[in-house]
């Protein structure tokens, strides 16, 4: 298990205060002036000298993302330098998610401190949190801290005394899953409806107002001056290769203790369950599928996952992914089929309606999963179901299709004998009630 | 894409909201809101200004606030820009209310983890004292509204109402808050499992035992 002085966020459950002066004793805006003085390209390095890859989900490599913002400025329209922006995605709203959440409203000076650091490194001129909107307590926090920074010379003109100037604001969303996608929420930032942009440009050469751009996860940000000050080898003693660092897990469903925890990548999932979350609800037998990354991964059936390691690598050679980490558990008594059509509504309602394969086949495909649920359907609408989803996925100018389409894989993948038996079991009971 | 769709633009409706103009509170923090933007850049605000004249809504209706069509056309020549873009923005976002609400939205999240730990039992609760799904009461103390996921899942189930959260919920435990509300007094918000803090396990946590009582500093150890 990971050693609490190996932990990041050592504030998680908010026993302590978030204000700067206990967020200080804790090691956090520690000489950030010497981070910085490490230079652009040397941060840059450690960062992927780390291996941390993005916890917002995709998992790419942060360091290598940072190094696709321009080194210089480049030139505007108008011949003048056009400024650079870090955009950090606060938009926590993949159901099964809740550790961005946690970062805000208990740790909120490790996030404000990432977004100088990282932002110095990038060259960005000020960072936006785009923080959703029904976290209006955590916003508050947020608004708090970044207030509590700026009078204490941490941010702003010479930020940390470092002769380096660097803004902090805060954005709101209003309800928006869509806003998370990193297109969608500079959309968003730029006062409009958040719908995806096509790509490329991409962010680093056309972002928000048309300046270079970098979005990143709270977690990847907030996690970045801890590895900074303990070093590349420290964050890559962690995890198995490719897959390094401490991760927050967030577990929820069937277990007996649901919970946030940091814990070091590629645990195997029986030690996560067991460590934190106290066991599977009635056991292990009882344990029916996971969901191991968050609503857009497909289920594992329960009997393949008590060995898998939780990282990138672990959960894919399961056929689904980490995304963010967030752990949904489901035991025997859980309606498997109502489970994932519930999840098939919810990309129904946040489907932002540009593409047409999504906005209409995420409504069709949750009908059909109604259906499916009562078993009113004809055994060969779960091929049909199986192929819509083959035509959303891919045919989308962002990934909301993938993720809708992706449950319903899973289901129809490895549980397609209980699909068949409602459907057998209802056409029987209304053939017994003809008779 | 979620069904959403204006009030009606009435006469009544105009002369109720026409001369609706932000008070001085609110004015000022929609004049910090359009600071955290670049100069030219004051539609970035619209989120922002489009809360604060709902809540300025709400105070004056003593509900959670809604957006009636001509408080949409007061943020546009505020923020000098067209009225249909506003409209677009107020349109696309759910938390934007576009009928009335009443004083309490109740919010209750159905997405799967929260349907796992039992959120059915949330709506009837609810179901029980009057309330149905998108409709206020007619008492207009409470609107019921089914939530997608508001990231609250290892404290599922979970309500949302106005600006606070509910954790941890039952029927019994939801109906405590509500009853609570409805005389006017302030529940204990966020997890309502006794002796549980925030999302630690219950039961106490299995990590960082020492924050529990003193700040503590790992540094010393590393």
């Amino acid at each position: 298990m990971l050693a609490d002085k190996d932990r990041i966020f050592t504030n998680l459950y908010g026993y302590q205060s978030w204000n700067l002066a206990a967020a200080r004793a804790r090691g956090d805006w520690d000489n950030t002036k010497a981070l910085l003085e490490k230079g652009r390209d040397a941060i840059i390095e450690e960062i992927k000298a780390s291996g941390l890859r993005g916890r917002g989900g995709a998992g790419f490599p942060t360091g290598l993302k940072w190094s696709f913002m321009p080194k210089e400025s480049p030139k505007g329209p108008d011949g003048n330098p056009r400024p650079s922006f870090l955009v950090i995605n606060a938009d926590e709203s993949e159901p099964g998610s809740c550790k961005d959440r946690e970062i805000i409203r208990h740790d909120p000076h490790k996030l404000i401190e990432g977004a100088l650091v990282a932002g110095f490194a990038m060259g960005a001129r000020a960072a936006y949190i785009y923080i959703r909107g029904e976290y209006i307590r955590e916003a508050e926090t947020l608004f708090s801290a970044v207030a509590e920074a700026y009078d204490a010379g941490l941010i702003g003109r010479n930020a940390c005394g470092s002769g380096y100037d660097f803004d902090v604001f805060v954005h709101r969303g209003a309800g928006a899953y869509i806003c998370g996608e990193e297109t969608a929420m500079i959309e968003s930032l730029e006062g409009k409806k958040g719908q995806p942009r096509l790509k490329p440009p991409f962010p680093a050469g056309a972002g928000l107002y048309g300046c270079p751009t970098t979005v990143n996860n709270v977690e990847s940000i907030a996690v970045s001056p801890t590895i900074l000050r303990r070093g590349a080898g420290w964050f890559t003693s962690f995890g198995r290769e490719n897959n390094h660092g401490t991760k927050l897990f967030q577990i929820s469903g069937h277990v007996n203790t649901p919970c946030v925890v940091e814990e070091a990548m590629s645990i195997p999932f029986r030690e996560l369950i067991e460590k934190h979350a106290g066991g599977i609800r009635g056991g292990w037998d009882n344990l029916l599928a996971v969901i191991p990354g968050g609503s857009s991964v497909p289920l594992v059936p329960g009997h393949m996952c008590p060995d898998m390691p939780m990282d990138f690598d672990g959960c894919k050679e399961q056929g689904s992914g980490l995304g963010t980490a967030a752990v949904i558990v489901m035991d025997k008594s859980t309606d498997i089929v109502r489970a994932i059509a519930r999840l098939s509504y919810f990309y129904k309602h946040e489907s932002c309606g540009q593409c047409t394969p999504c906005r209409e086949g995420t409504g069709w495909m949750w009908r059909v999963m109604e259906r499916l649920r009562e078993g009113d359907a004809d055994v060969s609408e779960i091929d049909m179901l199986q192929q819509v989803t083959k035509q959303v996925e891919g045919h989308t100018i962002c990934a909301l299709g993938d993720a809708a389409a992706w449950p319903i894989q899973g289901l129809i993948r490895h549980f397609r004998s209980e699909l068949e038996r409602r459907i057998a079991e209802r056409s029987g009971a209304m053939q017994e009630a003809a008779e | 894409m979620a069904d959403r769709h204006l009030a009606p633009d009435t006469p009544e409706l105009r002369a109720r909201w026409g001369s609706f103009a932000f008070n001085a509170a609110w004015d000022a923090k929609a004049r910090q809101a359009i600071a955290r933007y670049p100069e030219g850049r004051q539609r970035s605000a619209v989120m922002a200004l489009l809360d604060y004249a709902q809540r300025q809504v709400g105070e004056e209706t003593g509900t959670q606030g809604w957006l009636p069509v001509p408080v949409m056309e007061y943020v546009a020549s505020y923020l000098d820009m067209p009225v249909i873009r506003v409209v677009e923005v107020a349109s696309f976002y759910f938390m934007y209310n576009l009928v009335p609400v009443g004083k309490y939205h109740v919010q209750v999240c159905g997405t799967t983890p929260c349907m796992l730990r039992g959120s059915d039992d949330l709506l009837a609760a609810c179901k029980a004292r009057g309330m149905a799904k998108g409709h206020t009461t007619d008492d207009g103390m409470w609107t019921l509204t089914e939530v997608e996921c508001m990231g609250n899942c290892a404290t599922a189930p979970m309500v949302q109402i106005n600006d606070d959260n509910y954790e941890d919920l039952t029927a019994e435990r939801l109906d405590a808050v509500l009853d609570a509300l409805a005389k006017g007094e302030t529940p204990k918000t966020g997890t309502q499992e006794p002796g549980r803090h925030t999302s630690e396990p219950l039961g106490g946590p299995t990590t960082l035992k020492e924050m529990v009582s003193e700040n503590h500093d790992y540094r010393g150890e590393w």
